[in-house]
């Protein structure tokens, strides 16, 4: 990588993780008020009746679960306003008529919503300690799972910003498709309640492997295989990052 | 003299079949401050968004200082800095980010950055507003600003798409003195202008595209030479009547004013003769300003202009 490069790619995180703290109100408070009711109403109040999942504390159980839905919301969002709103405004310009090449333009913004994914990660599990206590099973599980998802989700908020044409269209994929994906993802429950045919229906969605991975960095256990949920996610990682190179590269949406 | 853009067959069409461009051959000298004219849809801002890399060419080739835009694309956008007809900055960013990331963008390290950031600002009398919120400045400061942002990776060729539309007369003449100073420097400029008088006074070279096509490629000073009639303003000292108005063939301005238009073979002593005879006083008389508008406009209603 040229210096040129790495100084634009500097330039264009410092850029995005100013814009993040700056606007923290709508960036970082909203996902943190959202899981502390999680917490409270799923967590305290029905958790306790439920009483264990998977053989932990309905608590404990689902904290992993909320930390990867806050992950995958923030750095989906992240990505999908922030590029979108740049296309909009027309300064995405700024960056196509640079002499930074598209991989470094894509790694940038994705460095943008991966930090903050993690931070808001990070304020969630921070949050979690006031409701239980957390056990890591294994630190390095939890850490590449939550960086390669949070880079799958940014990639996938690249793709549907750079189709976008309205505000309309960057509303669609996370109302009809991500949330929906996230909560029949494992979250709340194991997929061991459900019937074997529901089972087998929930292993096409992407969100389960990545929460249950997550799941297993902490608690040690996991619905799915994780060497499995692993090439899963890396595979999801290469094409997402493939067509966000072409998007760009072509100037799809971009370029007329 | 080396060439700083050469382009040769250029063509542009959209999606929706629309053929912006059909064949374009233009040079553009290294060092000088060429004019590119035309009027809304010619294909101006189609033309200049190829070469800065923001439209893809359906055809034909463009160098840059012989540098091939598809086969070299990364080293010409570094030649290049846009200023655009719209703003296209963030409104809520400070000017002073604005500057310094897109020298970032161009790979220049963050304390240079900044040094030419202060530089350009205050070149551009924006220097008192690096912190306000960009949303909050002037037309024309935001137009200022975008100069700023397009010089701050020094480049070898400026593009100003309309740079001095809806500014003073004030601020557009500060920019032209800023304009000339960069071209001194040795920088190449393309200048797209409404105002014709802008070009008349920067340009040397000029190219008029209409519906995608180069209908001429010229100095301006060859241009006006073709113009072969001169339009003259008289003041006399009181209200014309229809009978000199019909003499003259000329048409009222004002009150006491009236303007016609002389073939260049005619001289103006007959013209005065018949003022005085018709009793009248003419009590100044100025050339019309804009040669090249009258130009202009009688070149894009008649296709057939001769080269």
């Amino acid at each position: 990588m040229s210096s040129e490069t790495l100084v634009g790619i500097q330039t264009l995180v410092r850029k995005e993780v100013t814009r993040i703290v700056r606007i923290w109100s709508q960036t970082l408070l909203p996902p943190a008020i959202t899981m502390t009711l999680y917490f409270v109403i799923f967590g305290n109040l029905i958790g306790s009746r439920i009483g264990e999942m998977g053989g932990f504390d309905y608590m404990a159980f689902i904290v992993p679960g909320l930390v990867m839905m806050a992950v995958i919301t923030s750095s989906y969002g992240n990505m999908v306003s922030s590029f979108f709103g740049a296309k909009f405004a027309k300064h995405v310009e700024e960056l196509l008529i640079s002499p930074m090449p598209n991989w470094a333009i894509l790694m940038g913004y994705v460095s943008g919503s991966l930090f903050r994914g993690l931070f808001v990660g990070l304020i969630v599990t921070l949050i979690s300690l006031f409701f239980t206590e957390i056990q890591v099973h294994n630190v390095w599980i939890v850490l590449s799972t939550v960086i390669l998802t949070s880079v799958v989700f940014s990639l996938g908020g690249f793709i549907n910003a750079a189709f976008a044409k309205k505000f309309d269209d960057i509303a669609i994929i996370p109302t009809f498709v991500l949330t929906p994906l996230t909560y029949l993802g494992g979250v709340f429950y194991s997929i061991s309640l459900l019937p074997e045919f529901w089972q087998k229906v929930s292993l096409i969605n992407p969100v389960l492997y990545m929460v249950n991975t997550f799941r297993y960095g902490f608690l040690g256990v996991s619905d799915i295989n994780v060497g499995v949920a692993y090439g899963i996610i890396i595979a999801f990682v290469l094409i997402l990052g493939f067509i966000s190179w072409y998007i760009l590269h072509k100037g799809i949406g971009l370029r007329s | 003299m080396e060439q700083a853009i050469e382009i040769k067959n250029l063509v542009k069409t959209y999606k929706d079949g629309t053929q912006a461009l059909k064949g374009v051959d233009l040079t553009v000298q290294s060092g000088e401050i060429f004019a590119l004219l035309g009027p809304n849809g010619a294909g101006k801002s189609t033309l200049i968004g190829i070469i800065s890399s923001l439209v893809n060419a359906t055809s034909g080739e463009v160098k840059v200082f012989g540098k091939d835009l598809v086969k070299d694309r990364q080293a010409v956008k570094a030649m290049i800095g846009l200023v655009p007809q719209e703003f296209n900055f963030n409104m809520f960013e400070k000017p002073i980010d604005i500057i310094a990331n897109q020298a970032g963008y161009y790979g220049i390290p963050r304390k240079v950055a900044l040094e030419r950031t202060e530089k350009y600002l205050k070149q551009l009398q924006l220097w008192g507003k690096r912190n306000s919120m960009s949303r909050g400045l002037s037309g024309g400061m935001k137009r200022r600003l975008m100069i700023a942002r397009a010089m701050v990776n020094e480049p070898r060729i400026l593009i100003l798409d309309e740079p001095t539309a809806g500014v003073d007369i004030e601020i557009r003449r500060s920019m032209w003195s800023f304009v000339e100073e960069i071209a001194a420097s040795g920088t190449t400029i393309i200048l797209t202008t409404h105002y014709l008088e802008e070009a008349e006074q920067l340009c040397k070279n000029i190219a008029i595209i209409d519906h995608g096509e180069i209908v001429r490629d010229t100095t301006i000073k060859e241009l006006l030479k073709t113009l072969d009639i001169e339009t003259f303003i008289f003041d006399l000292d009181k209200t014309p009547d229809e009978a000199l108005l019909t003499a003259l063939d000329a048409r009222i301005r004002d009150d006491n004013t009236i303007e016609l238009d002389l073939p260049k073979t005619k001289n103006l002593n007959s013209v005065f003769k018949q003022i005085d005879a018709a009793g009248y006083c003419v009590t100044s008389m100025r050339n019309k300003a804009n040669r090249l508008e009258e130009l202009f406009v009688k070149m894009i209603e008649n296709k057939g202009v001769q080269a």
